[in-house]
């Protein structure tokens, strides 16, 4: 049986950044089927080092506008262990609310407006809005409440304002806060659970493949982890962040302006469908519901249901959202000022969950606490070996179907990942000479 | 009149100015019915082939950019640059300041010339800009007042005076008293003072005034015991570009 087939997808659509789809078959043997990164790099390094620990944050932020929450948070995580700067409970929570609005903005947008259209099999949301109404409605209130989390506590969504090392510039009122968690109660939930239901409804239209891969995410025995953690692994188990290189051993291919990484396989899966695998059991209650209601069980190796075990995290969210805010009022706000005093200077190591996977920022701070060296690993890049991995599996199954809905396939393929190209460009990843 | 076509290009950016033009949720149906979204990758997979007005984000750091950019030009009526990476080069343009080859061999290795890169620039520096919308990201306030002057056929207004002034109509605590290194008395306005609002201080994310009061703003920055040299460094974050061009601060 001898088969041709010649895909190219110049800059993919409906995803964050340029990329191209290429496949390349000659007599029924696959030459190629890869993600192509084609984004210019942006050379994050150039501009951290001799930068002071103000600033850190406030630049690496500026890597992704999508993930720019999860940046500064990891930025300022990685400064506070490097400086020694303890921070409140307070700040904590308060932080956790953030992360919690940001990956519900984000797994919304992405399920309900850059997916969902590939499944009623249109071109983009905008005709969704005559025929699909409601929906559209309830997605639009659903990030307009993400972006309301970000514009209390935080300033804005893009790019946050108050988030500073040890702390913020500014705490809500309770009152911003107790608003909020009315919205996230009286609209949110709701809005939540009719969204679940039109994906449910439309669950037929997830491709059906499978391909067992390693899982990686964040973990902790308490909570979901989403803020912090240890680094878990569907292999081998716990790791303490500070071995994060030794897991994601990442290498330059000539396809790609992003590096790859791979751990104990050829490649790795992150992002949603990877937390969900590792750390399902600790889901609030009406996020597992959600789950079982939309076919979801752990494991599942359905890169396609990535955006599924997205829409799960929404609920999830929403629900710790509220609960934290219940115990912030319990305890009473108190007028913190961020805490800036330096206890000591060196190296510190952070992760944080960011919508599209594990996220981890290193910087090495010299005396005055100016950066001398820094590196970021981001998940799109972890990513990309596992996308390819998935094409060079599917393609051969999916042969017989015919150029156009293999074509569409790959793209859902893609998109199902959630790829933040930008963010994969960064290049932080340099050892300063000094 | 019919709706304007209207068409939106990311080049090197975080792409955070086109999600914040996402972030008004509650006018964006209205919105849609004043204008023909006819071009936009994120969120469509239609491209078209001319537009009324075409927005565009990020800044040209590579041949492929150039090119593009030449394209949309020739087939726009309008260009809008959104967003400082846009506008000057923004925070990309900081790798300018170091030299380009030793940045990409540390990066690359021995791959240093397989991703072809050039110095960060502004849309301007390469095709003609009609309209500018500044901010890291883009100030919404501005963004809409654009959007709405040209769907109407009228000519944006400028703001060239420094985010002090808004900041004070706004009766802030100004944050310069409470130790801070805020810019804002050389940045220019037209984002409602947000970060001292948030107490926070201004990064200079849109950029200097054209008409900087240098006697005054050295004396300012003395009277808080800041040296002109780290406002000049500050003020490069967002603006490497117009820093190394164009303004000089004297006694450096
Ligand atoms: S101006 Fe700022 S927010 Fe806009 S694309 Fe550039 S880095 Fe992102
Ligand atoms: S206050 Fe300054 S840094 Fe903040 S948005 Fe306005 S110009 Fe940008």
């Amino acid at each position: 049986m001898s088969r041709d087939l010649s895909i190219n997808v110049h800059h993919i659509t409906r995803v964050e950044g340029h990329g191209n789809i290429v496949v390349d078959m000659k007599n029924g043997v696959l030459n190629k089927a890869q993600l192509d990164i084609v984004e210019p790099p942006r050379f994050f390094e150039a501009m951290m080092k001799g930068r002071s620990y103000h600033e850190a944050a406030i630049i690496t932020s500026r890597i992704c506008g999508i993930c720019s929450l999860g940046h500064q948070i990891a930025s300022l995580k990685a400064t506070e262990a490097a400086l020694g700067l303890e921070i409140s409970e307070q700040t904590k929570k308060l932080r956790k609310i953030l992360v919690h609005g940001a990956t519900f903005q984000s797994n919304v947008l992405h399920a309900l407006f850059l997916a969902a259209p590939d499944f009623l099999n249109v071109g983009s949301v905008f005709p969704l809005v005559e025929t699909h109404k409601e929906v559209v409605l309830a997605a639009l209130r659903l990030k307009r409440l993400a972006n309301d989390i970000g514009d209390i506590i935080s300033g804005r969504a893009v790019h946050p304002i108050t988030l500073v090392p040890g702390g913020f510039t500014r705490i809500p009122t309770e009152d911003e806060l107790f608003d909020l968690k009315m919205k996230l109660v009286e609209q949110g939930l709701p809005d939540v659970n009719f969204a679940a239901d039109v994906l449910k409804s439309l669950a037929g239209e997830i491709p059906v493949f499978e391909r067992e891969t390693e899982y990686i995410s964040a973990h902790s025995e308490d909570e979901y982890a989403l803020y912090d953690g240890d680094i878990v692994t569907s292999d081998t188990g716990i790791h303490p962040v500070e071995e994060y290189l030794n897991i994601t051993n990442e290498f330059i291919v000539p396809h790609s302006s992003s590096k790859h990484a791979k751990f104990s396989r050829s490649s790795y899966l992150v992002g949603a469908l990877a937390r969900f695998n590792n750390n399902h059991a600790l889901l609030h209650p009406p996020a597992k519901k959600v789950a079982t209601a939309l076919g979801l069980e752990a494991p599942n190796y359905n890169p396609y249901m990535n955006t599924v075990a997205q829409m799960v995290e929404v609920v999830h969210c929403i629900v710790d959202s509220i609960d934290l805010i219940d115990q912030l009022l319990e305890d009473g706000l108190k007028k913190e000022k961020p805490n800036q005093q330096p206890t000591r200077y060196g190296r510190g190591i952070a992760l944080t969950e960011v919508p599209r996977g594990i996220l981890f920022h290193d910087y090495t701070y010299n005396r005055q606490g100016i950066i001398e060296k820094a590196n970021c690993i981001i998940p799109t890049g972890q990513n990309l070996a596992n996308i390819d991995n998935d094409m060079r599996k599917l393609v051969p199954e999916i042969i017989d179907e015919g150029k156009e809905a293999i074509t569409k396939k790959l793209e859902m393929l893609v998109r199902a990942y959630d790829p933040c190209i930008s963010c994969s460009v960064h290049m932080l990843d340099v050892e300063f000479i000094e | 009149m019919s709706k304007p076509k209207v068409a939106f290009f990311d080049f090197t950016s975080c792409e955070g100015c086109q999600l914040n033009k996402l972030n008004f949720e509650n006018d964006l149906l209205d919105m849609l019915k004043l204008v023909d979204i006819v071009e936009f990758r994120e969120a469509m997979d239609d491209t078209a082939d001319e537009y009324d007005i075409a927005f565009i984000e990020g800044s040209i750091s590579s041949p492929t950019c150039v090119e593009r950019i030449h394209d949309i030009r020739r087939r726009t009526k309008i260009l809008v640059a959104l967003g400082q990476c846009a506008v000057s080069g923004g925070i990309n343009a900081m790798k300018n300041d170091q030299p380009s080859d030793w940045v990409r061999e540390e990066v690359y290795g021995d791959d240093k010339y397989l991703f072809p890169s050039l110095p960060a620039m502004p849309v301007r520096a390469v095709v003609k800009v009609d309209y500018e919308v500044r901010g890291c990201p883009m100030s919404a306030p501005e963004y809409l007042h654009v959007l709405k002057s040209l769907v109407l056929g009228r000519k944006p207004e400028i703001f060239d005076h420094a985010v002090c002034v808004e900041c004070k109509l706004k009766e802030n605590e100004c944050v310069l008293d409470k130790g801070m290194f805020c810019l804002g008395p050389v940045t220019r306005a037209g984002c409602d003072a947000l970060c001292p609002s948030f107490g926070q201080y201004c990064t200079g994310c849109r950029g200097p005034v054209s008409n900087i009061n240098k006697n005054g703003t050295i004396e300012m920055l003395k009277a808080h015991g800041f040296s002109v040299t780290e406002a000049m460094k500050r003020m490069k974050l967002f603006n490497t570009n117009d820093m190394e061009k164009s303004i000089s601060w004297g006694n450096r």
